[in-house]
């Protein structure tokens, strides 16, 4: 239905209508998106405390910031838990994904709005569960609470299981929704092979989201009952098994590092092709490669348990199920770099995160085959070598796109426009802090380096009981070089901060599509008025620039008659 | 705005023949109904995965250890649970007969069809009580100690909790849940000779005991649930806010209590019929 309105809207989203109360019973998805956008940041800030604390415990061998083994096991535990349940998993999802899809789509909204806001105080929930924790002492279980430890340690795990449940509720009511408003509400002359990859790569979140979250759902629900009610399901001492509860959480888990860097894909897919003002190379191998690895994801959870004791074949058929994800992935990546390829190239702050993204994506993505193969795994399971892979695909994966999309999307949400110069000196400070921090990790870990160990002081000297850990006093170098570069990765977040919430007090008034972008979000107003667009929009090829030409004047780009 | 390919056919009689209201943010009718349909059966899914975790303990269990099974199916009443069986299937039915009242906008038949839905539903949690309270007066109920420990004035004495691995009850109490599984499992026809025999009947039991309460009462919950929504559309049936142009709400209530129906389908023969 076709709104009558002749003017333009004189009121954007933002203020329309105003008020508290407006924006707490708003089903806007666009609002929604915009409180999962401040909660999640609070979030990254919260986490990135943690992660401090922890690179500064690390600097040296033996106590700097905690005394105890058990003090450092909450720090890690609360670090990875809030990371993983409060930023990475939402980050994009929720907040981007509402803010745009619908818009994209040329819709009004998403397709269950009231669900929408469900998912949005889930969260809220969720994030009060944790801090509940938080104020308790935290949890020492690790994010991935095995048992039998997290049936019997003593710290508050059934509120963080809890929290972690009622979060995973958050997601599936995201992807529910996103996975019904893609499939009923796309415009006329908007196929699903016509549709913006993003949509591809939050359609294929979406199918993670309902299928694998679920089967966390019931597995933290067990965790909680066997707690209070002793009854053995994972721990053996009641007569239960370990070891289906590590392969409950991983069926659950993996899929979820792809609900995790999905919808980066993309984030990136968008800014690529418009920062080098060239059609996407490629479009039909990157849609079905978001579904390949969205389907590919759910086939490889025991690359978890290589020495978990399962048997020697299961984990051979693990691991070559492992590399099959590697291929949809490196597509993509292919496709960027051919994207590129004779591009116009403007290197505006988001598409400098773009290209952070593919360069640590790319060493994240191929340390990743090292841990997916038995052999190099048992040498190096459980240690640095392992947190700086998962920290290169994770922070350097999603947080890149993350930053990305936010430097793409930020004139769209906000209406103003940030400094140019400062995001692009804090795209290079990131990338400078994110390699000192973690590639050093790859050598010690390599080396020997456990993960989740707070002092390391037998590892830098000769111990007889562990003869195969020679002294390594380079471990202490290393450990500096990756602190130092801890403090100048978070400097380099400070900075994005301070530039972007800048802004909005006297940046300069955004135009509606300043990047010379194709898809349909750059078609309404920045920010957005109340119901998107005032007429039904019509969608075209998303990614031909050939039609739209930069106006000096307006400092925009505008569609050539 | 069309409304033209909205199924079924003209209303017969009574109720709201108004076409539901269109939300702001759809095209038409016919575009929200699919999109809320869509929306059920994904939903649906999720359930069903949630459950399969659930299936998946029972699976791993029965494999590793199928002597849990033969000795736990002995304290189940199985008549009870085919009754209830029976309950859940017929009140599928009527479920599915006050879907096609309400497409066909026939009130009175809605409003009936809905109510026997609803008793069954409450048929079917009374002979679950019933069951359960057997199983609590022998003690066969996981944690049980601790459940009476939270409702009790020894919470609040500052008496300290049972640790959640209590199982058997102390003193008398104990000697006297030995003779019951004695004594039930020689009435099914097993005598148990040794010591070491019956501490083993009697942790193969608490494990039964664990999968049977949980997957019994997690069903239990959605059963609940689905009488609660049932109990919604009832109110709107009556209300006469449902007809041939606007029946979704009862079309996805129904689907919900078909699933809740199909999840016990599946869960009465896995843990009554076992030998």
């Amino acid at each position: 239905m076709a709104t009558t309105q002749v003017e333009p809207v004189p009121d954007s989203y933002l203020t329309d209508p105003r008020g508290l109360r407006s924006w707490l019973v708003t089903r806007d998805h666009k609002r929604i998106g915009l409180m999962f956008l401040v909660l999640i940041s609070a979030s990254l800030a919260l986490g990135a405390v943690f992660a401090l604390l922890i690179r500064t415990e690390l600097t040296l061998p033996g106590g700097q910031v905690v005394s105890t083994g058990a003090a450092y096991n909450r720090l890690f535990t609360l670090h990875g838990a809030v990371m993983i349940f409060l930023f990475v998993i939402p980050a994009i999802p929720s907040s981007f994904g509402n803010f745009v899809l619908p818009i994209m789509l040329g819709a009004k909204d998403v397709a269950f709005p009231r669900l929408n806001l469900a998912s949005l105080y889930l969260y809220v929930v969720g994030m009060v569960f944790f801090l509940l924790v938080l104020l308790l002492g935290g949890i020492d279980t690790g994010w991935t609470f095995y048992p039998p430890y997290s049936t019997s340690t003593a710290t508050p795990v059934v509120l963080a299981v809890v929290g972690a449940f009622i979060l995973g509720f958050s997601s599936i009511f995201t992807g529910i929704n996103f996975l019904v408003t893609i499939h009923t509400m796309r415009p006329p002359g908007m196929g699903w092979f016509r549709m913006p990859l993003f949509l591809w790569s939050l359609y294929g979140t979406a199918v993670i989201q309902v299928l694998a979250t679920p089967v966390l759902a019931i597995t933290l629900l067990l965790l909680a009952v066997e707690r209070v009610l002793g009854i053995g399901i994972f721990d053996d001492k009641l007569g239960g098994d370990p070891i289906l509860f590590q392969h409950f959480f991983w069926f659950y888990s993996h899929p979820a590092v792809y609900i995790m860097i999905l919808p980066a894909m993309g984030i990136i897919s968008e800014v690529i092709s418009v920062f080098s003002r060239k059609h996407i190379f490629g479009y039909d191998f990157i849609a079905y490669s978001s579904i390949a690895i969205a389907l590919l994801g759910f086939l490889v959870w025991g690359h978890h348990m290589f020495v978990s004791g399962q048997s020697p074949l299961v984990a051979m058929i693990f691991s070559a199920l492992t590399f099959t994800v590697a291929i949809p992935s490196a597509i993509k990546v292919f496709n960027w770099l051919a994207t590129m390829y004779k591009g116009s190239i403007e290197l505006t702050p988001a598409m400098c995160f773009a290209l952070n993204f593919i360069f640590l994506f790319g060493i994240g993505g191929l340390t990743g085959l090292f841990l997916g193969a038995l052999a190099t795994d048992l040498h190096v399971h459980d240690t640095a070598f392992v947190v700086a892979h998962f920290h290169y695909t994770m922070a350097g994966g999603v947080l890149m796109a993350f930053l990305a999309g936010l430097f793409y999307w930020w004139p769209k949400i906000t209406g103003r426009m940030y400094r140019v110069g400062w995001g692009q000196l804090a795209a290079l400070v990131v990338l400078i802090g994110f390699n000192l921090t973690y590639f050093p990790q790859f050598i010690i870990g390599a080396r020997g380096m456990p993960r989740r160990f707070f002092d390391y002081t037998q590892l830098v000297q000769p111990d007889p009981d562990f003869p195969m850990l020679k002294p390594h006093p380079e471990f202490v170098y290393y450990q500096i070089i990756s602190t130092v570069g801890g403090f100048l990765f978070v400097g380099g977040l400070v900075l994005v901060a301070i530039n972007l919430i800048g802004s909005c007090f006297g940046g300069r008034k955004a135009p509606a599509n300043p990047w010379g972008a194709a898809t349909l979000e750059w078609q309404c107003d920045s920010p957005p008025p109340r119901e998107n667009f005032a007429s039904a929009p019509e969608a075209g090829d998303c990614y031909d620039y050939d039609d739209l030409e930069y106006d000096e004047q307006a400092q925009e780009y505008v569609k050539l008659p | 705005m069309t409304q033209s390919q909205e199924p079924p056919p003209a209303p017969r009689d009574g109720g709201n023949h108004d076409a539901a209201p269109l939300a702001h943010h759809f095209d038409s009718l016919k575009q929200q109904y699919d999109s809320a349909k869509l929306g059920m059966w994904v939903f649906l899914i999720t359930e069903v995965l949630f459950f399969s975790g659930l299936f998946c303990w029972y699976a791993v269990f029965r494999a590793n250890h199928p002597d849990v099974f033969v000795d736990g199916h002995h304290f189940l009443e199985t008549p009870l649970g085919a009754f209830n069986t029976a309950v859940l299937i017929f009140s599928s039915l009527t479920m599915a007969l006050a879907v096609r009242s309400a497409q066909l906008g026939r009130r009175a038949p809605l409003i009936g069809l809905l109510s026997v839905t609803l008793l069954c539903g409450l048929v079917f949690l009374g002979v679950k009580t019933a069951e359960y309270r057997q199983k609590w007066h022998h003690r066969l109920v996981p944690g049980q100690a601790r459940i009476e420990y939270f409702f009790s004035a020894k919470r609040t004495d500052g008496v300290s909790a049972p640790p959640a691995k209590e199982f058997l009850p102390e003193g008398e109490g104990q000697a006297q849940y030995r003779q019951y599984v004695r004594q039930h499992l020689a009435h099914a026809g097993e005598e148990i000779l040794t010591e070491e025999q019956l501490q083993g009947r009697i942790a193969n039991l608490r494990s039964f005991m664990g999968i049977y309460f949980t997957l019994t009462g997690l069903h239990a919950l959605h059963v609940i649930i689905g009488m609660g929504v049932i109990f919604w559309i009832l109110v709107g049936a009556i209300r006469g806010r449902f007809g041939p142009r606007r029946f979704t709400a009862v079309d996805l209530v129904g689907l919900y209590w078909h699933l809740v129906d199909l999840i016990w389908i599946y869960l009465f023969p896995l843990l009554y019929l076992i030998h």
